[in-house]
């Protein structure tokens, strides 16, 4: 039996068949040549960015005897790994509350609060924070201006986007298994360990990963909030770019990609053996009975 | 097989656990989300060379007196250069979600539609930006478009830059750093992806049956795309026009790297109050009306997510 759709209509399949390709294509390009260009230009010999002059690993070695910038992104790493993890952990507590709690006093303002983050521009949460920031230490004399205050910026910003990947995953597990452990005797926090979080494992890792990232890439919180001698490594990028283009910038934005293709390719991989191996189980687990019986 | 006993303290361990599930994040996001907004209330009605502002509630004779200082915002109100720039911000924003509309919905549209075992991989696609730097990104841009750029290049061979002058878009044939050009390409370019993701999962799960039904029923795919692929996505156009439209109202990063003079917008004026003027009552009150002017579509954007995510 063949779709009434598909076959009265080949000819307009096959003509939007083509505008899709286009579509599709230009859009890859558009997204895809910022960052082509930044890593072609980045082996470019001629210090003039724009005109390609020849091979060279020049502004590498230029980069690694960069001390401001070597120290920025030692320290840019170590915020990066604090941030995601408490803002996985943040996000966590907050999925699990929206989603398992559809009601509690107070549940619409903390919704509210939770996804705010997402879009309200990051000038304000920046001033707003830092204010706080800065009265708390007025008051309590601490929190002193470093990484800890922006550990506490880049947290809240993470902890909106972790949240948003940890509720869509949380959201669509079926609920028969937990009511199943449940039923079993299991108590709630046996069934959280044991059979919720293997589930939403993959999801907490990519929450980890995005909250990484946006921490590494963050400039104007960072701008706000950072002291002295806590310069973050998107901070020397863009004082530099807004006072020009800077080759060695291309070098370690090459760098960065090369890390974050590695993490990606590695993670979908891991991802993908992860589902097998649970339709591996699954499926023993189904079979199990009547192979006894 | 529970006895009493023993189902008490697991009942009441349930419930504590639940007090710490939602407690902990909800002190967490009052504490750094919301009394930070309060303080910047506080803070813009008071003057600037104040380094400790004195609260807007004084007790002053055993009764508690309400003191407005509201000069900022007459300042504010006064001087034309802010109005300008709220403006300007505002028309960015709703080009852009309009750009953005326009080319990310038949983006998403084509991604939803083709072949399921290709769209995990298109929208890895979309994303994998996302994990690369946004301001590695946004610069790039200038190596595009500054002087021998490729994209320069490009429309200098086309003779897009005479059609671009003729719009109004750029000043000079051949410059298109520092212009709204340059400024509103950064901002589609960035945006995009926000528009194109809400889009997608709207489009990619919706019911085809229905399309089919439509077909049985006499419409044209041209019909039935308007009247019920269009209107079924309708929460998801809304989510993504509020993901690109409220950000970009206050956005920085990309009017200082890729704007010009003639594109000032209200983020930046933020910005330099704070950091260049060291003004903080007056950044104070640019947030507190920017911040006004958000809170619409904001609380919008807060009703369709929420409905989103419960369906």
């Amino acid at each position: 039996m063949k779709n009434p759709l598909l076959t009265s209509h080949t000819l307009m399949q096959g003509l939007s068949g083509q505008l899709a390709r286009c579509w599709l294509g230009a859009g890859y390009l558009f997204l895809y040549l910022p960052i082509v260009a930044l890593v072609l230009f980045s082996f470019n010999s001629s210090a003039v960015p724009t005109l390609w002059q020849g091979f060279t690993l020049r502004w590498y070695s230029k980069l690694f005897g960069d001390g401001e910038m070597v120290a920025a992104l030692g320290l840019s790493l170590k915020l990066a790994f604090l941030a995601a993890t408490s803002s996985v952990l943040l996000a966590l507590l907050a999925a699990y509350a929206l989603v398992k709690y559809p009601r509690f006093r107070g549940r619409a303002l903390f919704a509210g609060m939770v996804n705010a983050p997402l879009v309200m521009p990051e000038v304000i949460v920046g001033l707003a924070l830092l204010l706080l920031l800065v009265g708390m230490q007025g008051a309590l004399g601490f929190p002193s201006r470093g990484l800890g205050t922006l550990l506490i910026g880049h947290s809240l910003l993470g902890m909106a986007y972790a949240t948003v990947v940890i509720q869509a995953r949380l959201r669509e597990l079926p609920p028969a298994l937990e009511e199943a452990a449940l039923d079993l005797g299991a108590r709630p926090q046996q069934v959280f360990r044991l059979v919720t979080l293997p589930m939403i494992l993959q999801a907490l890792g990519s929450a980890w990963l995005l909250t990484f990232s946006l921490s590494l890439d963050d400039v104007v919180v960072s701008a706000f909030l950072s002291g002295p001698g806590s310069t973050t490594l998107p901070l020397v990028i863009f004082s530099r770019a807004r006072l020009g283009v800077d080759p060695s910038v291309n070098a370690m934005a090459t760098l960065i990609i090369l890390v974050v293709v590695a993490f990606i390719t590695a993670a979908s991989l891991w991802a993908v053996r992860a589902e097998r191996r649970r339709a591996r189980e699954m499926f023993a687990a189904w079979n199990e009975p009547s192979s006894k019986t | 097989m529970l006895s009493p006993k023993t189902w008490r303290p697991a009942w009441l361990n349930g419930l504590r656990g639940r007090h710490w599930v939602i407690g902990l994040p909800y002190a967490w996001l009052l504490l750094f989300f919301l009394a930070p907004f309060a303080v910047v209330v506080n803070f813009s009605l008071s003057q600037m060379g104040l380094v400790r502002p004195d609260s807007l509630l004084r007790q002053i004779d055993g009764a508690w007196q309400l003191t407005l200082r509201s000069s900022n915002f007459s300042n504010l109100l006064g001087d034309g250069l802010y109005f300008n720039a709220y403006l300007a911000s505002l028309r960015m924003a709703a080009f852009t979600t309009l750009g953005c509309l326009l080319l990310g919905y038949p983006f998403a549209y084509f991604m939803a539609r083709a072949k399921p075992a290709r769209q995990g991989v298109l929208l890895m696609l979309v994303m994998a930006p996302f994990w690369t730097s946004f301001l590695l990104r946004v610069y790039a841009w200038k190596l595009l478009l500054g002087e021998g750029g490729w994209l320069a290049a490009l429309m200098d061979g086309v003779g897009l830059d005479y059609v671009l002058l003729w719009l109004g878009l750029i000043e000079a044939p051949g410059k298109y750093m520092h212009t709204p050009f340059s400024l509103m390409l950064g901002l589609l370019y960035s945006y995009l992806p926000f528009m194109i993701l809400p889009l997608y999962a709207g489009l990619a799960k919706m019911d085809l049956r229905l399309l089919e039904a439509a077909h049985d029923l006499g419409a044209t795919p041209w019909q039935a795309f308007w009247r019920i692929t269009v209107p079924l996505s309708r929460g998801a156009i809304a989510a993504g026009s509020m993901l690109v439209f409220i950000p970009c109202i206050g956005e920085y990063v990309i009017p200082e790297l890729l704007g010009g003079p003639r594109t000032l917008m209200i983020g930046k004026v933020l910005w330099e109050e704070f950091f260049n003027n060291n003004d903080w009552p007056m950044a104070c009150a640019v947030a507190v009306v920017l911040l006004l002017l958000i809170v619409l579509p904001l609380s919008w954007f807060n009703r369709v997510q929420d409905r989103e995510a419960r369906a």
